[in-house]
């Protein structure tokens, strides 16, 4: 088994325990790695009805089978899985940069880590040598400080570090995981779970030789990757960026506004991705091994948050933008910083502060519950303001908005939850789901809540390739594909922006996994395994009591508010009944019960049947 | 005998570079192979997401390393300026990483003797971090090729008209 470590490790942060055990490679072969291995091991590692802030959970760290070889951009990631504090499901997130290569070359495919140390500590893998360190000088320390701070200590500065900010400290729902300053394991709170076990960072520094089987096979496969990186496939991502996506969802009407008031934004133009590049952005840097670029470096040049640089992705530039009726990116920049700084998902912070927006304009919450702050839509300094707030859970408002839209709108009370946009508890990231439809059929169903990058439903809707105004018999089955083919892409931790390259699909990753590995792997396999992972997380949902019928929900607003924009799209919702012919026909497509379960013939299928017994009368 | 400026050496563009490491990558796979950044004879280094570069030896004229070594272990090759180590002679006593400004010169994680760029010389096509980057960073140049790339470019903010 080659370009695999063979190893996993745990780490007891209660008792210091540290061991490690082998991995083998029927399971290597079955979950792949990244998601897939880190879903089967929270699975097998952890007892039903745990909370997610309860010692007992488990968070692990899964790279994948092509972490640390030369492969583009699948040579650089890393996985992060573990129960969710924001939905009480499966919570995965995965990022790329130069964290994962080095926990590969330390010699690890996981690392499983329980507990919770007595003390704030962060945990130093050096090859083999593993130690958990006193981490109490890093209390509230912003990511980037930690990340000098823990390479300085060590002595290294290539020692790579994966860290939480002050929100990860203070259990907020939606905190991340940062490493290398701005690369985000952002979505489903993992920054939280790692808070809840007094684990700020992990530093690692990896020396081993990382392998593959056939060097000269591989080594042609990468220099083809890298000839189509130069090509039309990553044009977008290495000129404009995914900011492009401001003015054609705007063109579409779905560029979600206002909290999801409006489906297109008056101040557009004005946060394009055509005006970020001409004004802010400075430089598009890269990650290890990657043949194309994507990282949009932006510098303010002048005003009162001259100087502030962040990378600036569609998404937060949405979030922080549009979301909250905000039109001016030095504002946006300087949020996204401060956002990376406290260690939060930068798309939920931008629908949670749009949630409060609303509130505050509907009266649901006053001036004096938001300390003064004028929280009108479109207030930039309001945005910053709150921002700190909710990063240091201060003043009544900051702290329940740290606990996410979905809880906090519980706590409000008040009619709040009509705002609240989230599936599953995750918050909604950036598409006007009332006028892209396949896509709210897609978000609903992904087993980590809202998310456009489950199955990749939003695309048939904006390629015009359906009646994106309907959800219509058939789009059920038209995005389980590609949900297998996104299970396998996060298993293998590929980058979605290079997943263009793969022109051949399945059959060029089942080649470039067996090229790295020497294990043979059809592309049939290859679909099976992402099929597995997909039942295996909702059987994981099912077994916490998240995983049926009812859960696959959309927003409130999505289906009672009508789109106010006058053009084609004026007076859309996604009504229920559309909305459930959806569902029925996705479940189907699926080989689901109609409320969303799988069979055991699907489990035994799958090869998953040990798991039957969840299902219900499976112990019959 | 070649003349000293006509000496080849890699030299990244700090405007180019991005950072990804693909160089280091490369020279591991051509001198070591396999993947390890650690093996790798150019070192690419990140300050802050916009300060990127890469770093190889730079072939100097009296070149520091070599007069560091306590061993005679180290010598320069006349034409094209490599340092040659002789690894039985090195003791990895890391006088010459000191000496280096430039910290070209680096300890092999395995064989513990010191090493550094050698121009992939046995590669009939050159320097094979330079036909990896993808941003066409690198270039294999002389001292005289370097110093004339900056004056057209000097020349071309000087004059508009100049410019492409």
């Amino acid at each position: 088994m080659f370009s695999y470590a063979g190893k996993i490790l745990r780490v007891d942060l209660t008792t210091g325990k540290i061991s490690t055990e082998q991995l083998s490679e029927e399971m290597a072969k079955s979950y792949i790695g990244g998601i897939g291995l880190g879903i089967k091991l929270l699975m097998d590692n952890s007892k039903p009805g745990t909370d997610p802030f309860d010692p007992a959970n488990p968070i692990i760290f899964a790279t994948g089978p092509l972490s640390g070889t030369m492969g583009p951009t699948a040579g650089n990631g890393y996985a992060v899985v573990s129960k969710s504090p924001a939905t009480g499901g499966v919570g995965e997130s995965k990022a790329h940069g130069f964290f994962g290569p080095d926990l590969k070359r330390a010699g690890y495919d996981a690392v499983i880590i329980t507990g919770k140390a007595d003390k704030l500590s962060y945990l130093w893998i050096d090859d083999d040598k593993v130690e958990i360190k006193n981490g109490e000088n890093l209390k509230n320390a912003t990511v980037s400080e930690t990340d000098t701070r823990i390479r300085d200590e060590l002595g290294d500065y290539y020692i790579r570090v994966s860290a939480i900010g002050e929100s990860g400290e203070k259990l907020c729902r939606f905190a991340a995981i940062i490493n290398d300053e701005f690369r985000a394991i952002g979505r489903t709170g993992m920054g939280a779970v790692m808070g809840s076990k007094n684990l700020k960072a992990v530093a690692v520094r990896g020396t081993n030789d990382v392998n593959v089987a056939d060097l000269d096979g591989f080594t042609e496969f990468v220099k083809l990757i890298h000839e189509r990186m130069k090509g039309p496939a990553t044009k977008k991502y290495k000129t404009l960026g995914t900011p492009q996506n401001v003015l054609v969802l705007n063109s579409l009407s779905a560029l979600a506004t206002r909290n999801w008031t409006n489906a297109t934004f008056e101040g557009a133009e004005k946060v394009s991705g055509e005006y970020l590049n001409e004004h802010y952005v400075k430089k598009i840097v890269g990650c290890a091994t990657c043949g194309m670029r994507c990282d949009h470096i932006a510098v303010v040049p002048e005003g009162p948050y001259k100087g502030s640089t962040s990378r600036l992705e569609f998404e937060c530039l949405w979030s922080l933008g549009p979301l909250c009726g905000v039109d001016r990116l030095d504002a946006i920049i300087e949020a996204m910083r401060i956002v990376n700084e406290y260690g939060m998902d930068g798309i939920s912070i931008g629908v949670v502060v749009a949630f409060a927006m609303d509130c505050y304009e509907h009266g649901v919450i006053t001036k004096e519950q938001t300390d003064g702050i004028d929280l009108s839509f479109g207030n930039a300094e309001a945005l910053i303001e709150i921002i700190h707030k909710i990063g240091k859970r201060e003043g009544w408002l900051g702290n329940v908005l740290a606990e996410g839209v979905a809880k906090a709108a519980e706590i409000i009370g008040n009619g709040a939850e009509k705002y609240a946009c989230h599936i599953k508890g995750l918050e909604l990231p950036g598409y006007d789901l009332r006028t892209l439809k396949t896509a709210a059929l897609g978000f609903s169903v992904s087993f980590r809540g809202a998310c456009h990058l489950r199955n990749g439903a939003y695309s048939p809707d904006v390629k015009g390739k359906v009646n994106r105004f309907k959800i219509e018999k058939g789009r059920g089955k038209m995005i389980v594909p590609d949900g297998n083919l996104y299970n396998v892409i996060d298993s293998l931790i590929v980058c979605k922006f290079s997943r263009g390259t793969y022109y051949g699909g399945m059959d060029d990753l089942s080649n470039y996994y067996t090229l790295a590995t020497g294990i043979p792997i059809t592309s049939a396999e290859l679909t099976l395994a992402g099929e597995r992972i997909e039942n295996l997380a909702r059987l994981f949902n099912y077994r916490e009591g998240k995983g049926t019928r009812e859960y696959d929900t959309l927003p409130w607003k999505i289906m009672n508010t009508p789109v106010p924009d006058d053009g084609p799209a004026k007076g859309l919702v996604v009504n229920n009944e559309e909305f459930q012919l959806g569902l029925d026909d996705y479940y189907v497509a699926r080989g689901w019960t109609s409320d969303g379960l799988p069979t055991v013939d699907k489990l035994k299928e799958l090869n998953l049947s040990k798991y039957a017994d969840m299902l219900p009368g499976g112990k019959d | 005998m070649v003349r000293p400026q006509d000496r080849k050496f890699v030299s990244a563009d700090p405007d180019k570079c991005v950072g990804c490491v693909v160089c280091e990558y490369a020279c591991s796979l051509t001198n070591e192979k396999t993947f390890n950044p650690t093996k790798s004879r150019i070192r690419a280094l990140r300050m802050g997401p916009l300060n990127n570069i890469a770093v190889a030896c730079r072939h100097c004229e009296e070149p520091a390393c070599v007069a560091a070594c306590p061993r005679d272990a180290l010598s320069q090759e006349e034409n094209t300026g490599i340092i040659n180590v002789d690894e039985e002679a090195c003791d990895g006593c890391t006088w010459c990483i000191s000496a280096c400004q430039f910290g070209a010169m680096m300890m092999h994680p395995q064989k513990k003797v010191v090493f550094t760029c050698n121009s992939c010389k046995d590669q009939e096509d050159g320097p094979q971090c330079v036909k990896w980057c993808p941003e066409e960073a690198l270039t294999f140049v002389t001292a005289q090729q370097l110093a004339q790339k900056s004056r057209i470019s000097a020349v071309r903010n000087l004059f508009q008209e100049a410019k492409e």
